[in-house]
């Protein structure tokens, strides 16, 4: 410690935070994903991440948006939004878990049938599944409020154990808080 | 002298994929009280270094690392 430092006047402002709150949080690392995509082999990955690192002893934020809203909604909304151009992508994009698309060889559902095909025969857990873990785990899900307003999606019309919807500036101080933060 | 360990609880993820057995096991992990011991069984080959990051990451002590023919048996000790 310098002499300048020491000859400064203690104010009562600068009194440093408790020592058991500081150990608290250098104790839990933090997560956070952006999950932007609706796409099935993006998706899944964000799911089997997020809920390991939960059960990893993390805490671990997902902020969803844009596309990556839709699997977040109810599955039984079938069309969402309040325009018919809201309607329009929800007709082109079925939103809920159960419906999500590959990025590449879709092949008109073709594609995930068989991915899912495939995960069945090798036992791999499903994205309904993960997200059901993820949440036990206390993974906590932020819905975009733009996004879900430019979609026309209501708080309704999201599943049960999202957090409050927020926006940007909540995403990147989640992120630069974050010991590690990916944009899937 | 070999004190034999028994487990408290048992988890059987044979035959289930990453991240399963890990998100099973922690799932339980959290019910349980400081000290206990934990068996768990798994087939996928993956979850034998997955375990030991696991147990790093948490500081959940790993025990035993074992594997008979295809089964890979895991005993874990809440900290």
């Amino acid at each position: 410690m310098t002499t300048a430092l020491l000859e400064r006047p203690i104010t009562p402002t600068a009194q440093p935070q408790p020592a058991i709150e500081l150990e608290a949080k250098a104790a839990t690392k933090q997560l956070v994903i952006i999950n932007w995509s609706g796409d099935l082999d993006k998706v899944w990955p964000v799911l089997i991440l997020s809920s390991t690192a939960a059960a990893s002893g993390l805490a671990v934020k997902v902020f969803i948006t844009y596309w990556g809203l839709l699997p977040f909604v109810k599955e039984d909304r079938r069309i969402v939004g309040h325009n018919w151009m809201q309607k329009m992508l929800a007709f082109m994009q079925r939103p809920g878990i159960s419906h999500v698309k590959l990025t590449k060889m879709n092949f008109f559902g073709m594609g995930p049938w068989m991915m899912g095909k495939l995960a069945k025969q090798n036992n791999v857990a499903s994205p309904r599944e993960l997200l059901d873990a993820a949440l036990a785990l206390g993974v906590e899900f932020v819905p975009c409020q733009m996004t879900m307003d430019m979609f026309g999606l209501t708080r309704d019309d999201m599943i049960e154990g999202l957090g409050e919807p927020a926006g940007a500036a909540t995403a990147i101080e989640m992120m630069t808080n974050a010991q590690s933060s990916l944009f899937i | 002298m070999t004190v034999l360990l028994t487990a408290d609880e048992l988890v059987d993820a044979r035959g289930l994929s990453c991240p399963m057995p890990i998100v099973k096991t922690a799932t339980l992990v959290r019910t349980l009280a400081s000290g206990k011991v934990i068996e768990v069984l798994a087939t996928d080959p993956g979850s034998v270094k997955d375990f030991e990051a696991w147990s790093r990451s948490t500081g959940n002590e790993l025990i035993e690392s074992t594997q008979e023919e295809s089964v890979y048996r895991f005993l874990i000790r809440k900290i």
